[in-house]
This record gives structure tokens, sequence and C-alpha cells, in this order.
């Protein structure tokens, strides 16, 4: 009678289903898309799933708002709900919604059937949203894996073609082992610590690290390394960003890698994981170098444009390496502020590129834009922009994003890091210049057909514009957003307080 | 708010929203130029507000507005004008409704494209002279990049692209130095704002800054350097210029380049007057380089437009040697030497222009004889290679002549050389003007040139009429920049009586 009563009381309560809602809105809306799938036919399927995902993730979006009023822990303390987590749970649904706004022509276009692929988005987000609440490695575990496979299939669409397959397989193969190496890891830092929690975790770090601790870091960032695409495990990118259909790379440079930015964060920082410093100096200068380096001689341009993501990958990363004092705070806000303007200027200049892709993506190549800035000033003005967010040109978030992040890492004296940054992001101009050369000041190609942009293109490219210029112009209120954020993540018993979550048993005491 | 604190904001962006309107306007070419010409006209008649309001005899800056824009970190929107920058402000808005004149009939391709773009230009730069915070000064710094190179590189001639994408990643890499610089200063102030690094530079509240400041100077200087030009790092400038458009190489040698000699006016001189002092040498022997190597090379130019573009060379020399004098008249003669290139060189590009549009060639030896067919041309054509000479009674003598006296005073030997440069100015221009405005009419073509047009009468006599009063009455000038001049050497005098104590 005794236990039982002690069962229920440890049962989730109301408001821990509330502190989950997003996720719960995406998958029911991602079910009720994959049921309808067969039962609508094949000429509607494409408007009638894609509205009803695009609802969905509305509805998250107004769930996230309603969560954001109950912060705290939940499902015994394997979730919380902090400004943090909200802030991320914003960004990822929001992409999500633009990518499926920019899907409506591709698929079309493409004609691929839509079916379970607006459902793999929205399962998809599910993952990026639960990994960024998430406080427990072995639920990030699961979340980095319902993110993954969702985009392991998603990179696989267009079927007719090799490449795509070849995408999907190799992204599939890499990304599995890649996440071998976390899984070894969260286990090494049970053995080091006698938990998977990162709250418990950084309790029993504090008093010291054993050196089974810096093992098992170092394997978790090379599974959450390959996931972000940073150098030296970016190999993967560009082979896979060439043959995964455009907007689904829109989705995968921007939301699983900011949901695994908030991973990384949260392990980092939170979880005050010893010996980061080295990891994060090498893989970011490695990836700033080898991104920036390799994108000069690239002619395609979603070729181009991953390799400028491993380069921004390395950006990143430099806040990352303030240490673990008071410089934590703006070093997260800078990486979070990132991670937000990266999502604007990327998915934006995604949906051009799917948009003028066509057929068979057939005009990927640099050439191909010659004269756009001609043939569809409009189109070629947004891109413009995206392009010199992406170099860091100011009014654009790029440049405020870049800005920030070099400032944190000059007030935590890594001038060196800084150095490399500075440099690399004056040899980025170039490649991103050339894009815009190319749509400017050349004569444009006859051959290549330029569709008008249908409303749904022009709605994403319309919000990415604003929120690109928006970040750049009058970034204040994201930035004090994040920072309030990063304290919250530094002080995690300040806001486990602040609820009224009733103390629950201690989860390390169920793992055997 | 008061006009007084409102009125930078609004000349600097009331070209911006004019801009912005023209996105909406119909695309009737008549139309776009009449408003684009109201809207320069607008800002250019605002900004006369300034200097005749100024207060001469209150130091430091005026019309200052300073609001937060971004609490973390901590940026103002922090704009003030002092005598240096006020006139760089009217220079820029006096120049750009002459290039919508200079440009009515040049340009019908994309022509509302092309004074948006001059629009946004004309803001950027009036913004980089007002900003007083270091963040929004490179701010608006950077944004100048753009629209000038898609000026250059969609309505240029030949060699537009390579001539754009030059432009771009030289003045775009070695900015990036001084984005380096700025971050440190903010790190260590905790401001970006231009006075209170100052104060905090001048009482010695920052930390580690005698270890880092030649490093900063530097990171400051090359980004600057690189804008003038000055030698070596001179080589954009030909290209650009030859293959701008007639507006944009207006407004590139009317202001851009002068942003480079208001920056180290300002940031040198106001941020590291120790290292200004201690680095002066080599920087007045390139400054003598870029005067004598540039006139030098232009005397040989066969492209009129080309040697026009290596006097601008010379010339700002000039400046760059009257700032590192640390003299009074050094700086005095150096800001109107600014103000003089801005309004003669600007000049001469519209004439290379107008000639350019009736024949297709800048060749100084396709034209010849063309004072007979082209009188007008022609008498505008010369009043504006004497004032460029550098004629008493004109404007270019005066800013030369005060340069040089200071020059003197602090080093007679460069002095000497720097005098020199006028010699050779008078060579290439006036040799250029024998060989393309008298003799006899070579090519038939020439016989047949129709001679200005009223369109562009409108946009050269302003030039005429202000290069002669600023020859007669330079003091109208030099009343505002004196106090400016006096406030930037002050420091100069203690770091002087530190050395003597020594």
């Amino acid at each position: 009678m005794n236990a039982v009563a002690e069962t229920a009381q440890n049962l989730p309560q109301g408001v821990d289903y509330i502190r989950f809602l997003p996720e719960t809105v995406l998958s029911i809306s991602g079910l009720i898309v994959m049921v309808l799938d067969p039962l609508v036919d094949e000429e509607h399927s494409q408007k009638t799933l894609g509205v009803i995902a695009l609802i969905g993730t509305l509805a998250a979006l107004a769930a996230t708002i309603f969560m954001s009023h109950y912060p705290g822990l939940a499902f015994w303390n394997m979730i919380r709900v902090d400004s943090f987590s909200v802030f991320f749970h914003f960004l990822v649904i929001t992409i999500a919604a633009l990518v499926i706004l920019t899907s409506y022509e591709y698929m079309t276009v493409q004609r691929i059937r839509a079916g379970e692929y607006y459902g793999l988005i929205l399962f998809g987000v599910v993952g990026m949203a639960l990994m960024s609440s998430a406080v427990e490695l072995v639920l990030i575990f699961i979340a980095l894996e319902i993110s993954s496979i969702s985009t392991y299939i998603l990179a696989g669409f267009r079927r007719r073609e090799a490449s795509s397959s070849e995408s999907s397989l190799k992204y599939f193969l890499l990304g599995s082992f890649a996440t071998a190496f976390f899984l070894y890891g969260i286990a090494l830092m049970f053995g080091a610590t006698g938990s998977t929690n990162i709250i418990l975790i950084s309790q029993a770090l504090h008093s010291g690290a054993p050196i089974l601790a810096y093992v098992a870091m170092a394997l978790m960032f090379v599974g959450l390394g390959f996931k972000v695409a940073s150098a030296p495990f970016h190999i993967w990118t560009p082979d896979v960003y060439e043959g995964a259909p455009a907007p689904i790379v829109g989705l995968m440079s921007t939301g699983p890698k900011a949901a695994v930015f908030a991973v990384l964060l949260r392990i980092f920082f939170q979880a005050n994981a010893p010996g980061r410093f080295w990891l994060i100096w090498v893989s970011a200068a490695l990836s700033m170098t080898i991104g920036n380096i390799a994108a000069l001689v690239q002619t395609n341009i979603k070729r181009l444009l991953a390799y400028s993501s491993i380069a921004h990958a390395g950006y990143l990363l430099v806040a990352f390496a303030v240490p673990q004092d008071a410089l934590a705070n703006i070093g997260i806000s800078a990486a979070m502020f990132y991670t937000a303007a990266y999502a604007a200027m990327n998915v934006g200049a995604f949906a051009v590129v799917s948009h003028f892709a066509a057929a068979g993506e057939r005009y990927v190549a640099l050439e191909d834009y010659a004269g756009l800035g001609r043939r569809s000033p409009l189109l070629a003005a947004t891109f413009t922009i995206f392009l010199l967010s992406l170099i860091g040109i100011p009014i654009t978030g790029g440049f405020f994003a870049k800005f920030y992040v070099f400032s944190a890492a000059l007030r935590a004296n890594l001038v060196g890091l800084t150095i490399i940054g500075v440099i690399n992001s004056a040899i980025g101009a170039y490649y991103y210049l050339r894009v815009i050369v190319v749509m400017y000041m050349r004569e444009p190609r006859e051959e290549v057909p330029v569709a008008p942009v249908p409303a749904s293109l022009g709605m994403a490219l319309a919000i990415t514009v604003i929120a690109t210029i928006y970040l750049g112009v009058l970034p204040g209120r994201v930035v004090d957003y994040s920072l309030r954020s990063a304290s919250q993540l530094l002080s995690p018993e300040a806001a486990a307080n602040s609820t009224s979550v009733p103390s629950r048993m201690n989860p390390s005491a169920g793992v055997p | 708010m008061t006009l007084d604190s409102a009125i930078l904001t609004l000349v600097t962006f009331i070209p911006l929203a004019g801009g912005l309107l023209l996105l909406l306007v119909p695309r009737r070419d008549r139309d776009i130029r009449l408003f684009s010409l109201v809207i320069t006209l607008l800002a250019f008649v605002l900004s006369l507000h300034l200097p005749v309001h100024f207060h001469r005899a209150q130091p430091g800056f005026q019309y200052e507005i300073d609001k937060q824009w971004i609490s973390s970190p901590n940026i103002h929107y922090h704009m003030g004008v002092d005598g240096f920058s006020v006139w760089l402000v009217v220079l820029t808005t006096f120049l750009t409704p002459l290039c919508v004149l200079i440009s009515w009939k040049s340009i019908h391709e994309r022509v509302k494209e092309f004074f948006i773009i001059l629009l946004i230009l004309e803001t950027a730069l009036i913004g980089v002279f007002t900003a007083l915070d270091l963040f929004l000064f490179y701010f608006f710094w950077e944004a100048t990049l753009i629209p000038m190179a898609l000026l250059i590189g969609i309505y240029g001639h030949g060699r537009r692209v390579y001539a754009a994408v030059k432009f771009f990643l030289y003045t775009m890499i070695a900015s990036v130095f001084m984005l380096a610089s700025i971050l440190w200063l903010y790190v260590k102030v905790g401001s970006f704002d231009f006075v209170t690094i100052q104060n905090a530079i001048r009482n010695g509240q920052v930390g580690n800054f005698l270890g880092a400041a030649p490093w900063l100077f530097l990171g400051f200087f090359v980004a600057f350097a690189v804008k003038v030009p000055l030698f070596p790092v001179h080589t954009w400038l030909p290209d650009a210029h030859v293959e701008a458009p007639t507006a944009g190489s207006v407004l590139l040698a009317g202001v851009l380049l002068k942003m480079g000699t208001y920056g180290m006016l300002r940031f040198n001189l106001g941020l590291f007057p120790e290292q200004s002092r201690h680095n002066a040498p080599w920087i007045m022997v390139l400054a003598l380089i870029g005067i004598i190597y540039g006139a030098l090379v232009a005397m040989v130019q066969p492209n009129m437009k080309k040697l026009v573009a290596y006097s601008s060379i010379s010339h700002l020399g000039f400046v760059v040697l009257g700032i590192f004098s640390f003299t009074t008249a050094g700086l005095n003669g150096a800001e109107f030497v600014m103000l003089a290139h801005g309004v003669s060189t600007g000049a001469l590009f519209m004439l290379a222009g107008i000639i350019y549009e009736r024949r297709h060639t800048y060749e100084i030896r396709e034209l010849g004889g063309l004072a007979t067919t082209m009188p007008i041309y022609a008498a505008f054509f010369l009043f504006m290679v004497l004032s460029s000479v550098g004629l008493p009674l004109l404007n270019g003598f005066i800013g030369e002549f005060l340069v040089l006296s200071g020059t003197f005073q602090a080093r007679a030997v460069y002095g000497i050389l720097g005098a020199t440069g006028v010699i050779w100015s008078a060579c290439y221009l006036l040799w250029m003007y024998q060989r393309v405005f008298f003799g006899k009419v070579t090519h038939d073509v020439n016989n047949t040139l129709p001679d200005l047009s009223g369109h562009e009468r409108a946009a050269l006599w302003p030039t005429a009429v202000v290069a002669l009063v600023m020859g007669v009455a330079p003091l109208i000038w030099l009343n505002l920049i004196d106090p400016a001049a006096q406030g930037a050497l002050a420091p100069f005098a203690q770091v002087l009586s530190k050395v003597v104590d020594r």
C-alpha cells in the first residue's frame, strides 16, 4: 500500500506534461500527417499535409510560449524548462516552419510525394526540441537519435537521384559511428561521476575531475562535433549537403546544429566539464580555416554553403572557449545569438537555392546564378542580404553575431583564436562575394529558367530577411534574453528552487 | 527633441529614407531622377544648418545625440560633429546632388537601382563622419563598401567586376584589423564611446595600454591607409576609378578617400598621440612617396581618368603629410585640402565623365583641340585644373600652402620635398590640358561634339563657385576648423613637454 502511494506520487504530474507540451504537439501533428498520408490523394497531399505540418509547428510555438510560464524540472529531473530551452525551442520550431514553407514549391517541382516528408520534419524537430531541454545524458542521446534518424531519411528523399541516396547512406553510416562515440562518452562519464544527470555530474565534478571524465568529454565531443560539422569531423558535410534536397539542407545545417550546440552548452557549462579549452580551441581554429579555404574553390553552390557552414561552426565554437567564470555568461549568450543569426541567414539562403534549383536540382552551379540580379532583382537582392550576412557586413545579423562572439573571446583574452577568426572572416568574404559578383555582374544565361516566387516561399524569405536585419540592427532584445538564459544555465539551483516541483527520487538511484 | 539634437539623425538618414521610398516609386526614370535630386538637395539644405549654427568657441562635439542602442555589449547611438567632421558632412551632401545631376543622362539602365544605391551610399558616408561610437563608426564604415562596390561593379566600364572586387577586398580586409583594435579597446574600457575611450586613455585607466598601443595604432592605421590610399596600398584606386561610373568616381575621390584621412585625424591622433608622434617619420615618408610617385605616374598616363586618379593619390599625400606634421597650420591645411580636393577633383571626374559620354574613351590622344569645339567645357576644365594645381585665389592653393608651411615647421626637408609636388601637379595637369584642348582637332569626330548640356552645367557651376569662394574667403571654413585643430593638438603639447622634460 505504502509502495503504491509512493509510486503514485512519483508519477508525472500535470505540470510535467506542460513542460513537455511542444514536443507532444509536434509528435501528434507528425502522427496525423503520417496517418492522413495514405488517405489523401496524391494531387492534394502536397498542400494538405504541408498545411497540417505548418499548423503543427505554429501550435508548437504557441505551446512553447505556454510552457515558458512553467519553468522547472519535469519527468524525474530529466527535462528542464528554463529560458535557455525556451530559446532553442523557439529557434528549432521556427526553422522547421520556415523549411516547411520552403518545401511546398520544392516538392511540387521535384515531383516528390509529400507524405512522410513533413512527418519526418516534425519528428526531427521533436528530437531537436527535446535535446535543448534534456538535462539527462541518456535522454539527450535518445533525442539526438530521434533528430538524426529523421534527417538521415530526409537526406535521401530525392529517391531518383543517386547522389541523394549516397548522401543519405553516408550521413547514416558516419552519423551512427559518431553517435557511438557519444554513447561511449556517456558510459565513461557515468563511470567517472556515478550519474548521467547533468546537474549531478556538475556536483560530482565540482570537487575535481578524474582522468576518466576527461576521456568521456573528448568522446562526447567527437560525437557532437560530428553533428555540428566542426573540423576534424566535417568530412561528410559537403557530400551530404550536395545530395540532400535543398530545403532539407537548410534544416540540417541549422536545426540539429542549434540543438547540438545547446547540448554542448549544457554539457560544457552546466555540467562543469573539464578540459574543454584545447578541444574547442583546436576544433574552432581548424573548422574556420578548413571551411573557409575549401570554400574558396567550390563551384557548386550547395558545396560552397556546406564549407561555409563548417566555417561558421568554427566561429560559433570560439564562443565556447571562454573560461568557466564571470565571462561564461557572455560566451554562452554569444553562442546562442550566433545560432539564431546563422539560422536566419542560412535557412534563407537555402530557400533561395531550393527555389532556383528547379526540377532535378539541375541549377546548383555557381555559373547558373549569372545575371540573376537582372532577371529576378528581388530574389537576387534577398540572396545578397543572406550572403552579406554570412560575410558579416554591418546591418545584418551575421555581423553582430560575429562581432559579439569575437568581443566575448577577446574579453576572455583569447587573442590567438580571435585573430584566427578575424583573418578567416576576411578570407570568407571572397567566396561569398563571388556569388554576388556572378549574380550582378555577369551576363544572364538564357537557358536557366527563373520561376516566379510563390507565396509560401515569399513568406519564408520575407521572414528570414526581416529576422536577419532585425538581428543586425536591433539585437538588444535577443541579446538580453540570451544573457538571462545564460545566467539561468549557470546557476541551475536558482531555477530549480524557484519552482514548486516536489522533490523526486534521485534518478541515479534508479540506475542499476 | 530639439532640432539641434535631431539634425544629425535627419541629415544622415534622409537619404536612406529617400532610397527606401524609391523602392515604391514606379519605374519612370524621370521621376526617379527628380525624386533623388529633391532628396539629396533636402539633405544638403539641412546639413547647412550644421556650420551655420556651429558654436565656434565651444570645444568638443556639437549637435550631440547619445542614446542607448544595445545594452550588452554597451553600444550607443552616439553622434556629433566637431570642426573637422562638420565640413566633411557638408562636402558629402554637397557632392551627392551633383552626382545625381551628372548621372541624369549617363545612367539609362537600371536607373532605379542606381539611385537607390547612391542614396544608401550617402547615408553611410555621412554616418561615418558623424558617428562617435566606435561600433557605430565601424557599422557605417563597412556599410559604405557594398553600395560603392555595386556602383562600380554594375554601372562601371570594361573591367568593372575586377575593379569592384579588388576595391571590396582591399578595404574589407584592412578594416578587419581596425575591428580587432576596436574590440580590444571595448574589452578594456567597457564602452565603444569615443569620448569615454579617449578620456580613459588620457587618464591612464586602460590596463596594459602601453604594450598594446603600437598594435592598436597600426590596426587603425592600416584600415585608414588603404582607404586614403597611401603608398604602397594604393593599387586598388586607379582600377576602381577608371572602371567606376562618373558619380561613383566623384564620391570615391570626393568623400570615400577622406574617410581614411578623417579616420587618421580622429582616431590615430585622437586616441594614440604618443604612437602617432612615434610613427610620424615613416608615415610622412610614405606620404611624400605618395605625393611624388603619384605625380610622376600621373604624368605618363595616357588615360585622362587614370591621370586624375593618380593626382588624387598625390593630393591625399598632402593631407597625410599635414596631419602628421602635428602643427596647427598642418592640421588646418590637411582638412582644407580634403575639402578642396573633394570639390575640384570631384569636378575633374565629372568633366572626364562628360567627355566619356561623348567619345566613349578616356584616352588623351583620342582628343585634342577641344577648346574650339567645346568652349564652355574647356573653360570649366581650365578653371578646375587651375584650382587643382593650386593657383592662388582658388581653393587648392590655401590648403597646400598651409600644409607645406606646417611641414616646414616640423621638418624642413619634408616641406621642400612636398613642395615639389605642387610643381609636379602643375606639370601633369597643364600638360594634359594642353594635349586635350589646344592644337588642331586631330580626330574628325571631335569636331561634332556638343558642348555642355543644362544638367552638366548645373552640376559644374556649384563646384566652380565653391572653388572660388574657398580660395577667396577660406576663413569661412578655417574659422570652424581651427578650434578643432587646436583641440586635436592639445595632447601633443603634453607629449612634447614630456619629451623636453626628459
